[in-house]
């Protein structure tokens, strides 16, 4: 067995439930029309500038980005555009959305659809960070954060290593796996293309231990591609969050408040990198992901492509799943993912998952007395004390003693409310607590 | 033995007379000169500590009070005491008091349960500002009340109570002291200090919703459609956003019930003086 | 209807109750133990301060707290057992129920019930009954192995006893005991010895911290940490002094260092909550109980010791942080 890499302060165990991870990835299908938000990143909604009635192909921009902290929005189908509006999206909120009649399967013919691997790479770096722009790719571990800025190094500063993000910690989920099973060259392709981009010749491609087939997969590819490597980490939640996959693979850990080009790393999850693959090299944009469908609701469980903007009602109607036998749909994991409640929303660049759940496993449990156990904080992998966090917060001891707590540092990862023998409601009072911070 | 208790007495006697020397050095190093006038101030004001008034609680606004000059003097109100205690203060430091009128507040939204019925559950934290954050809320309007409370968490004057039939929080405008630790507890902004008419009634808009008339009737049976029957009765009225506003200018007493009536939804709410 | 929550949706199976029903079963191997060597008079202490605990929790969070209903969740059950445990097997009924009702109405409910109080509530009750009834408290049957009576309320003294009254008889052959009195130290391990019914056995209590462990309920710091610390001192010192007093493996193997140290040191509730600060609570537990045990007209400290150590938990709570993800060493 070789050396596997892990974080050293707490995280936790939980059931895989990784089900899907021998079911190959299959094309959803187009629906009969997809509603395409204009803002599926970080940062300000993308310029409209297509008009009502215009017809479009697969491929066309549809939104421009507006901004530095932006990224363009493409159709994902052919056909005509019926409305611009609000529309409420998986939360019920109102969105911008740009719905699409589906007509055919027309591409843009500058996209290359033949199945062969490119593997030349014959763009200088500006090239690749302008065309990785203009293909509007973003963060899809699900943070959204346009691809571009994360390319273009700030001056005086210098990434040495690029970690590809290949570990899906989450229960459930296996649209990285799957893409790395079954797209590993494509993957090392991006990874070199992103080298290029980054002007370093050291990728670091790293998947967790629960993955041996794609592990095998791209280790036997990695050795024909100087520089890159493949490394296998420890199957823990949450090993692939950023900070924690960095001080796994390098060592070295981002001070609070710091990112990772810091500590001279940049990470980029594999199906961001396959993304970039596609745009760089295929011309393809962004317009569609993988996406597992899964859940102890669900009928058959899969792995999908889908096209952006295509219904989440339109996968669970795929899976053959009664919506009666479901009561609770999350986007995304179960320890970081976000319930729904609209389910006609459309999936974005960002969903990873849609989970369909029931029964008592994936609700929440009684609430009990604090007995003080300090799992929260053994299970912490950033070291706070969430208990502290939540006395502070219910108290009402002010922002400073939150500030000496760390709150601000919090990654979200549900660690501490998952290890809650209690099962108090730990993070979202870190959450609100954090929030509190921010408005001061 | 009698040496003894001579000798206790001299240890514990020095001991003691060694702490009152330390005790009164470390009052005159740290003395802190009394502000008379802030502490004049102090004792005319609730004691409520309620932060209505924007500083950190009673004796904070009194100090404030007390450093103010005239134009600075009438920036500072204390909602809890009113005119009464401003007038008072305003002796106190000789200048005249603010004007303002009696005021309450208002929740701009009646999304009861009945009107605005649940489509989903909601299985978290009690907290609005994080079901604000992970949905719409039962109802589906993105505007309406979450129904769970934080307003009434944070009354100090026991104002503010939650009605378990409606799932509304109800205000006992008897209790109200307008100190707007509601409004800013709200996620949704739904509260509002609204001044009262002469006749001490009320009149506004009980509803927040900008979707349009169709959109936003089918969460909510009392929601502002947007139909402007108002904004035609009453021309300062405006009507933005599908969302009719009432501003203070439109008076209650005189306007009230017609409008009241005129409203198709009865989104407008007029409520005459409260009757103890 | 679909649910709308909060992340994470999965949370963990261990809750309370099992964490809880787990020490329970760790307490098991030294409820045989006592059988073993006190006879049916074991079962009846344990009978009773279990079902008293028990009785006074549920009324109390029937009729006073309004937070949930705790009685079901076994801490009770643990409460009873242990204060049991720290009983004599002569300890009447009626002195039992008094202890149950210190432990769990004035240690535990009158603080907010489970998870609000600051002390140990076993060891309150404990310390009380021995304040109170002296006398009963330290009266120690002789143990012998598969008797079901105790013959003739034949007693002897703690191992603990024995050896603070050889170092206090500065001749040795007006002494009350002498070396040779001294229990073996297999007798001590296994049981053998005068003490309360809970903390003869240091191998029963022994197999309960590995189940705990293997189960991950405890970890292993504070144990460890607090029995190492006694045997270092209690060695350092007899080497250097010579007195009988300090015999290392005496403190370990008798009293009730094993059964404070695993199972009252750990509370969840009154222990610190990070692992820095339990080693320094566990540090300064066993200098406390070494310095009462040689030092104090008792020759038993180890609940004098773990009680005031819990009135430091919420001040090393403060400081004893962890260190931040991506802090300076």
């Amino acid at each position: 067995m070789p050396k596997t890499y892990t974080f050293p302060m707490g995280g936790i165990h939980v059931n895989k439930y990784k089900n899907t991870s021998d079911i190959s990835i299959e094309f959803a299908g187009l629906p009969e029309f997809v509603t395409i938000p204009v803002k599926q990143h970080i940062g300000a909604p993308s310029k409209i500038i297509v008009n009502k009635g215009d017809k479009v192909k697969v491929g066309t921009l549809l939104a421009d980005f507006d901004g530095v902290v932006s990224s363009d929005v493409h159709s994902s189908v052919s056909g005509e555009i019926v409305k611009m509006e609000a529309l409420p999206n998986a939360n019920g909120y109102e969105e911008t959305m740009i719905t699409i009649k589906v007509e055919g399967d027309e591409w843009e013919p500058s996209i290359d659809r033949s199945p062969d691997v490119v593997k030349e790479i014959n763009f200088t770096p500006e090239e690749i960070v302008q065309k990785i722009r203009e293909s509007g790719i973003v963060g899809m571990g699900g943070a959204g954060f346009p691809t571009p800025i994360k390319t273009s190094i700030p001056e005086g500063k210098k990434a040495e290593i690029l970690i590809i993000n290949g570990i899906e910690c989450e229960p459930f989920l296996t649209a990285d796996d799957r893409l790395m099973q079954e797209y590993a060259e494509r993957i090392i392709m991006g990874a070199r293309v992103l080298n290029r981009a980054l002007g370093i010749q050291n990728a670091v491609i790293a998947i967790d231990e629960n993955k041996p087939k794609a592990i095998d997969e791209l280790q036997r590819l990695s050795k024909l591609y100087i520089g890159v490597n493949v490394r296998v980490c420890k199957t823990k939640y949450p090993q692939g969050g950023e900070k924690q996959l960095i001080k796994a693979i390098t060592g070295k850990e981002i001070p609070s408040g710091k990112l990772p080009i810091d500590v001279g790393c940049v990470v980029q999850n594999v199906g961001t990198t396959f993304a970039v693959y596609e745009a760089v090299l295929k011309n393809k944009p962004l317009f569609e992901r993988i996406i597992t469908v899964s859940g102890n609701a669900c009928a058959n469980p899969a792995n999908y492509r889908v096209r952006v903007g295509t219904p989440v009602s339109f996968l669970i109607e795929k899976t053959k799943t009664s919506m009666d036998d479901v009561e609770k749909v999350i986007l995304g994991g179960p320890m970081m993912g976000t319930t729904i409640t609209n389910i006609n929303a459309p999936t974005t660049k960002l969903t990873s998952g849609v989970l369909l759940f029931k029964g008592a496993e994936f609700n929440k449990h009684h609430q009990t007395n604090c007995i003080r156990c300090g799992k929260c904080a053994g299970a912490c992998p950033i070291g706070l004390r969430p208990f502290a966090i939540k006395d502070a917060f219910l108290h009402n001891s002010g922002v400073v003693e939150l500030k000496e707590l760390h709150a601000l540092d919090c990654i979200e990862c549900g660690c501490c409310a998952y290890s809650c023998p209690a099962h108090l409601p730990l993070l979202d009072y870190c959450k609100l607590s954090k929030q509190e911070l921010r408005k001061k | 033995m009698d040496n003894l208790i001579w000798l206790n007495t001299l240890v514990l006697g020095g001991v003691a007379f060694v702490a009152a020397l330390v005790l009164y050095f470390v009052s005159r190093r740290f003395y802190v000169a009394p502000d008379e006038t802030a502490e004049k101030i102090a004792a005319e004001l609730p004691q409520a500590n309620c932060g209505g008034c924007g500083y950190a609680g009673c004796s904070d606004f009194a100090s404030a009070c007390s450093k103010a000059d005239e134009n600075g003097f009438a920036n500072l109100y204390c909602p809890v005491g009113g005119a009464k205690v401003m007038s008072k203060v305003a002796k106190i430091k000789g200048f005249s008091a603010a004007k303002k009128k009696p005021s309450v507040a208002v929740l701009h939204c009646q999304g009861t349960c009945s009107q605005a019925p649940a489509k989903v559950i909601y299985d978290a934290v009690s907290s609005c500002r994080i079901a604000n954050q992970i949905s719409v809320g039962k109802s589906g309007c993105p505007q309406g009340c979450l129904h769970l409370g934080d307003c009434v968490k944070v009354c100090k004057f026991g104002a503010l109570s939650f009605d378990e039939e409606t799932q509304m929080p109800v205000v006992d405008r008897k209790k109200c002291t307008s100190c707007g630790a509601c409004v800013k507890a709200c996620p949704r902004g739904l509260f509002e200090i609204r001044e009262l008419s002469a006749k001490g009634a009320l009149l506004y808009v009980a509803c927040r919703n900008t979707q349009k008339g169709a959109a936003a009737r089918k969460n909510c049976l009392s929601a502002c459609i947007g139909c402007q029957k108002c904004s035609k009765l009453n021309s300062e009225i405006k009507v933005e956003n599908n969302l009719s506003t009432i501003p203070m200018s439109v008076d209650a007493d005189e306007w009230g019930q017609q409008l009241a009536e005129a409203c198709p939804t009865k989104a407008i709410v007029y409520k005459e003086k409260a009757h103890a | 209807m679909l649910k709308v929550s909060t992340n994470p949706h999965m949370q963990t199976t261990r809750d309370t109750k099992s964490l809880m029903f787990d020490v329970v079963i760790a307490l098991m191997p030294a409820a045989i133990a006592a059988l073993l060597f006190f006879g049916v008079d074991a079962l009846r202490v344990i009978l009773t301060s279990v079902a008293a605990c028990v009785m006074f929790e549920y009324l109390a969070c029937r009729y006073w707290l309004k937070n949930g209903n705790t009685t079901t969740d076994y801490s009770a059950v643990i409460t009873g057992l242990l204060l049991a445990y720290n009983l004599p097997s002569t300890m009447p009924c009626w002195m039992i129920l008094i202890g149950a009702f210190v432990a769990i109405i004035l240690a535990k409910i009158c603080f907010g019930g489970l998870g609000c109080n600051i002390f140990n509530p076993a060891l309150v009750g404990r310390v009380f009954l021995f304040i109170s009834f002296p006398v009963q408290m330290t009266v120690w049957p002789k143990p012998y192995l598969f008797r079901m009576f105790s013959p003739d309320g034949e007693t002897g003294a703690t191992t603990l006893r024995m050896i603070k009254s050889i170092s206090q008889t500065a001749d040795s052959s007006q002494a009350m005991y002498a070396f040779e009195d001294l229990p073996e130290y297999w007798e001590m391990f296994v049981g053998n010895t005068g003490g309360c019914i809970g903390e003869v056995s240091a191998l029963a209590l022994l197999l309960g911290f590995g189940y705990m462990l293997w189960r991950r309920v405890i970890s292993w710091h504070i144990p460890v940490v607090f029995i190492g610390t006694v045997l270092l001192l209690t060695s350092v010192l007899y080497w250097t002094t010579g007195n009988a007093k300090f015999l290392p493996l005496a403190h370990i193997f008798s009293g009730g260092l094993m059964l404070g140290a695993i199972f009252m040191a750990t509370d969840y509730t009154t222990s610190p909550m990070t692992i820095k600060g339990q080693v320094i609570y566990a540090v300064m537990g066993g200098i406390l109980t070494v310095i009462i045990r040689a030092f104090s007209a008792y020759p038993e400290g180890i609940s004098f010791a773990i009680l005031i150590m819990n009135a430091f938990v919420p001040l090393i709570d403060k400081f004893a942080v962890q260190r931040y993800f991506g802090e300076k060493k």
